[in-house]
């Protein structure tokens, strides 16, 4: 335990911390990230960089083997309770949507409310139905996720992370499999939601969305963080050969 | 300038796809060879039947009269043979005057096992009415209490015992089998070894020798004076063996569920047992009902094998009914073609259940 006392305005704190994927894949390397509470950060870096493993160790869907890791007070170590209470406050939204196909959408948003909120059901509907209009979904409810298309199930998504009232949301290639028709409904949800003042961490691609919302840009290289500045900075001055490569291949055509 | 797109409307397709005349002409008259084999069968089954109506049912002997049966041998069939020993094949060595107790009993655990397949009752009280229900079913069986007899187990038999043993061995190896195929796949090695030595072990042995193993060699290891039931020790090893082949078929269900729907409920903050109970197990089962509802027909007619215990279930107490009678042991067919309509009575239930059930799981799987 260090130095996060010190730092109270940071909600997540990574502190020295490296991870392997078995005894060579060196997939984390020496990473120290501050998040301030209501911060908006866009990641972004070549595939296997280490982006994605970087926000799942945030919720522990990832274990970090050295190093500390501090969300909102609390470490994650193999503790399970530790665990418990941060996945409380961080909602998370996958790539590949991962809704529950045997549920309704509307039971989808209300299974952790009721099962680890303990919350009524007719309460817990009261939410999930409040947070389905939020992202413009409502008339949805009940049907089953594989009938709604690719943008829809992903709005339905973001709707069952928001139903446990998160204080951070990670994003992981929120939009990567979707049609390009689809993009855009998604991310004005984002927008939105990043616009309410939510502590939100995104990996994605869509440099639009960064320079629109985010307050700072984390480029990731090799399991490192490589640069991190303001979008304006980042795009318009980038310091490092290496993300100036990556920016030419993303934006140069 | 710029293309007006006009969207063409959807309209019926030309030909009827659907319905009995095309599904007949598709399948049966399709092309020549399919007209030739659908001819061919049907001459078939037209010269065959009358030659079986005739033996069934024309010269047939309905009478429980040996003599009768003797004189039309080979000519017709002598349903006499269940008239006259149906309460052997049905009861085996119960107590004739108290068969009316394996009656009620059975009747009582059919109606409860029909009832349990029904989702309206998936009702926390049901387990309690299964535990009162069990409670009457052995009282009426064993007696002992409220003015019955004592009916020592070893004189159960034929049709009330088939269906106790199926039921019970069923109800307890499912769950059972679900908890092996979660412990296979635990990241705690010593319940992981467990689990695959266990499945290893039993699937490596016939049921004849679990049996065997339960009735003769077992006792051999009790402390003296401790007894266990043969009954309940034939149960034990039917569940263990049944459960072991189900647990490789509820991990196969297991294995096709995509790793991200557990991290998804991880992610929302559900626990371990939540995440099972509540995401992996409804889908992974839902995948496997025609490999678990293939196990639950063959324990059902595995059943069967206890004769070889001593215990007359309703294949044990066919043969108990004739093979002392030499005046109705020439008409053994007839009777077992009794007990195979039995037997295919309950199957084909079973059968028809799981489709249903399917088709009611596959509901969020349409668009």
């Amino acid at each position: 335990m260090s130095t996060h006392h010190a730092h109270d305005h940071h909600i997540i704190t990574f502190d020295k911390v490296n991870k392997w994927y078995g005894n060579n894949f060196h997939v984390l390397r020496d990473i120290n990230l501050n998040v301030a509470r209501g911060e908006r950060i866009v990641i972004c870096g070549p595939s296997g960089s280490g982006k994605s493993t970087l926000i799942r160790c945030i919720n522990r869907l990832e274990e970090h083997q050295e190093g500390h890791i501090v969300v909102d007070g609390t470490e994650l170590t193999d503790d399970v309770r530790a665990v418990e209470k941060v996945r409380k406050e961080v909602g998370m939204v996958f790539q590949q949507f991962n809704l529950f196909p045997h549920l309704t959408v509307l039971e989808n948003l209300t299974l952790s409310p009721m099962w680890v909120g303990k919350m009524p059901k007719k309460e817990a509907e009261e939410r999930a139905m409040a947070q389905l209009k939020r992202v413009r979904i409502a008339e949805q409810a009940q049907k089953f996720p594989l009938q709604l298309s690719g943008g829809q199930q992903q709005r339905v998504a973001i709707a069952r992370a928001l139903c446990l009232k998160p204080k951070i949301m990670l994003f992981d290639e929120p939009t990567s499999a979707l049609d390009p028709e689809m993009i855009k409904e998604v991310l004005d949800v984002m927008i939105e939601l990043a616009k309410g003042g939510i502590t939100m961490l995104c990996v994605t691609h869509e440099m639009g969305f960064a320079k629109a919302v985010a307050d700072r840009v984390i480029f990731m290289d090799q399991g490192q963080i490589v640069e991190e500045s303001n979008p304006h900075e980042f795009f318009n001055n980038p310091k490092s050969d290496r993300t100036k490569d990556f920016l030419s291949k993303i934006l140069g055509h | 300038m710029s293309a007006v797109f006009e969207p063409i409307a959807a309209r019926p397709a030309p030909i009827k796809t659907e319905g009995l005349v095309p599904w007949v002409r598709r399948n049966l008259f399709g092309n020549w060879q399919s007209t030739l084999t659908t001819v061919a069968l049907v001459a078939l089954f037209l010269y065959w039947l009358p030659g079986l109506a005739e033996w069934a049912v024309v010269k047939a002997i309905f009478r429980a009269d040996a003599d009768v049966c003797q004189a039309a041998r080979g000519e017709g069939a002598c349903w006499g043979v269940v008239a006259e020993k149906y309460r052997l094949i049905i009861f085996g060595r119960y107590p004739y005057e108290e068969q009316w107790r394996p009656e009620v009993a059975t009747l009582l655990l059919v109606g409860l096992l029909v009832v349990s397949c029904i989702r309206n009752f998936w009702k926390p009280w049901l387990a309690a009415v299964w535990g009162v229900a069990l409670g009457a079913f052995f009282w009426l069986m064993y007696g002992g209490a409220l003015g019955l007899t004592v009916v020592p187990t070893d004189r159960w038999g034929g049709l009330p015992l088939t269906i106790m043993l199926a039921s019970l061995s069923i109800v307890l190896a499912f769950p059972l089998s679900v908890l092996v195929a979660l412990g296979r796949r635990s990241d705690m090695p010593a319940i992981r070894t467990f689990c695959v030595i266990y499945v290893e072990l039993i699937r490596g042995v016939p049921l004849i020798s679990v049996l065997f193993m339960a009735s003769f060699m077992f006792p051999l290891f009790m402390p003296p004076g401790l007894t266990i039931d043969v009954l309940i020790r034939v149960l034990v090893g039917i569940t263990l063996f049944a459960a072991a082949y189900m647990a490789e078929i509820v991990r196969g269900g297991l294995q096709a569920i995509p790793k991200g729907q557990v991290e998804a409920a991880q992610s929302l903050g559900l626990s371990y047992w939540q995440t099972q109970r509540k995401i992996v197990l409804p889908q992974a089962l839902a995948m496997v009902v025609p490999g678990i509802m293939n196990n639950f027909i063959s324990i059902f007619k595995d059943t069967s094998l206890v004769t070889i215990v001593s215990l007359y279930e309703l294949t044990g107490a066919l043969g108990l009914a004739l093979n002392s009678d030499a005046d109705w042991r020439p008409f053994k067919i007839e009777g077992y073609l009794f007990i195979t309509a039995i037997y295919f009575m309950f199957c084909f239930a079973m059968s028809r259940y799981s489709l249903w059930i399917e088709k009611r799981l596959n509901v969020s799987k349409t668009r």
